[in-house]
């Protein structure tokens, strides 16, 4: 009887979040579904066909959302082999017994919190600018010819800005999941005679497995979404070099005002977060059991 | 013999560490220090590191000039009412799922998790025309809600792993002593609790205060915050590297203390308890 009615207070409980949460994901995505079967142009609102799987044909065939889907998928395979591969290394040098670790640890998560735009135009005028920022001015001090990022190399100085913003998340879910290692495991291995990579190789890296997991794929959720540091620093350009999925749809609606296709485009954007959204749910669902 | 080798591995470690932890710094640093060069100096070739006169007109042109004060208001508003919006739906539901668990409970919360991963641009175009439509293109209120769903998920997950972790047993005990049922809430139940729930605020104060998406994507000038302020920069103004550098010190200066102080609990929301 009791338990009834806790499970009813429960229930009303979690309503309120539940259903907002709901409404969030059903109608807005529902509402794509439906605009991506239209000729929907903002310049001619008034008119807008049934064209089927049109929109489809048109975002999927265009040689622009080819080159969209190698960007977004180089930007995230770079930046995730960065961040992890720096990520374990500095995780490692952290967990020495070092001078001021923990003003170290503080000057190594502080780019995690710069906001997107700022990270972006930082690097992008007082770093990356070939006359004035201070790698320019290194290289030419060191006698070599300065690059022009933004132009010469446009998805890698991206993939170096993302990199430099995600390293900190890296390599304090690596460090906490390192620190967490008993050191009778280690020493036990090391009176058996086993070397420094060896102890690293199979029994650190099989106990940050699990750390790695979860911050490839949480990183890649949202690496697959990154915007605003494409928007302040290429607008996706030159050409489409360093336009990614999100921001074609973004173009595809507002520079072009195509809802139709634009819709379709976030359709995509949305499968493709899927695939990786399944395996994430499914490792997480596995802890949540233990 | 041993020692001493210990002793040097120590020190050579330590330099190791500090020179990736400068290198790593230094763009924040940089921009630091540029902020207190007047525009000429920010670019002088070579380079000016700390030996220039530090000035402070950058700060005062940014005030006076660019309206500062608004876009960070807007920034305060939104960080602050996202996260009390959600703090009033997510402590019911997380308390809810702690301490009155069902079958179904598990999946409610991947369940949730789950809506965190819809990327923005797969619900862009619709929220984006209902703004149009419903006049609340540019408003606080709309982005508030619109960054209060976003983390919801984060926020229920957070408090649901810190309440999990208190103890039922006290209450009962609390209950043996005679305890009311205001006492068990104000003196048991409530210290417990507050430990999560600041740090549930702080995390969530930092994702809403750097979400570069929405906030760019939903506003003009009337409700834009510090992350659009920014953006505004980026041509032609972010060739004045000095009035750019104290806007963006400006801008990260509050946030960056936060995180520092809370940097524990980051590892715990942002990985949803999987690492802690």
């Amino acid at each position: 009887m009791a338990t009834q009615n806790t499970t009813k207070v429960a229930r009303a409980m979690m309503a309120p979040s539940v259903i907002a949460l709901l409404i969030w994901m059903i109608v807005p995505l529902a509402m794509t579904l439906y605009y991506s079967t239209l000729g929907y142009s903002l310049y001619n609102p008034i008119s807008t066909p049934f064209v089927g799987l049109d929109n489809y044909t048109y975002f999927l065939t265009d040689p622009t959302f080819i080159a969209a889907l190698t960007n977004t998928l180089v930007l995230v395979v770079g930046v995730l082999i960065i961040t992890v591969g720096g990520g374990i290394l500095i995780a490692l040098l952290l967990d020495q017994d070092v001078y001021g670790v923990n003003v170290v640890r503080l000057l190594v998560i502080a780019p995690f919190f710069v906001m997107p735009t700022v990270a972006a135009l930082v690097w992008k005028n007082m770093m990356m600018n070939p006359v004035y920022g201070v790698i320019g001015q290194a290289m030419s001090g060191l006698g070599l010819a300065p690059i022009d990022w933004m132009t010469d190399v446009p998805l890698t100085s991206i993939i170096i800005i993302v990199a430099w913003q995600w390293l900190p998340f890296a390599t304090l879910i690596l460090l906490t999941s390192l620190q967490s290692l008993s050191a009778d495991q280690k020493e036990a291995a090391e009176m058996d005679g086993a070397g420094a990579l060896s102890i690293f190789w199979y029994i650190t890296l099989p106990h940050m497995s699990r750390a790695i997991t979860v911050v490839v794929l949480i990183q890649t959720i949202f690496l697959l979404s990154i915007f605003a540091e494409i928007l302040v620093t290429t607008n996706g350009g030159p050409g489409s070099q360093s336009t990614n999925i999100t921001y074609l749809v973004y173009q595809q609606a507002i520079s072009f005002g195509d809802i139709g296709a634009a819709s379709a485009g976030g359709i995509v954007a949305v499968i493709l977060a899927n695939i990786v959204a399944i395996f994430l749910i499914k490792a997480i669902g596995k802890n949540l059991d233990a | 013999m041993a020692r001493q080798v210990t002793k040097q591995r120590k020190i050579g470690m330590t330099v190791l560490a500090w020179a990736v932890g400068l290198l790593i710094f230094f763009p924040i640093l940089w921009t630091f220090l540029t902020s207190f060069k007047t525009e000429l100096t920010a670019i002088s070739i070579p380079p000016q590191f700390m030996f220039f006169d530090w000035t402070t007109e950058n700060y005062s042109t940014i005030n006076s000039q660019a309206n500062y004060f608004h876009f960070m208001a807007n920034s305060i508003y939104l960080a602050l009412g996202s996260t009390l919006l959600g703090l009033l739906f997510a402590i019911p539901a997380a308390w809810a799922m702690a301490f009155s668990p069902t079958p179904r409970t598990k999946d409610i919360l991947l369940w949730m998790l789950s809506t965190k991963m819809l990327p923005a641009v797969g619900v862009y175009i619709p929220i984006y025309l209902l703004f149009i439509n419903l006049g609340l293109l540019d408003s606080r209120f709309g982005l508030i809600v619109v960054l209060f769903l976003i983390n919801l998920p984060i926020m229920v997950w957070m408090l649901y792993t810190y309440f999990k972790e208190i103890p039922v047993d006290i209450l009962e005990a609390a209950r043996m002593d005679g305890a009311s049922l205001r006492q068990e809430i104000t003196q048991v139940l409530t210290p417990m609790a507050v430990p999560g729930i600041a740090s549930t605020v702080l995390l969530n104060v930092i994702l809403a205060w750097n979400e570069a998406f929405w906030t760019l994507n939903l506003t003009t000038t009337d409700a834009a915050p510090l992350t659009a302020f920014i953006a505004s920069y980026s041509s032609p103004q972010g060739n004045f590297y000095a009035k750019l550098s104290a806007a963006s010190m400006l801008a990260i200066a509050p946030i960056l203390v936060v995180g520092w102080f809370s940097q524990k609990q980051l590892v715990r929301g942002l990985t949803f308890g999987a690492v802690k």
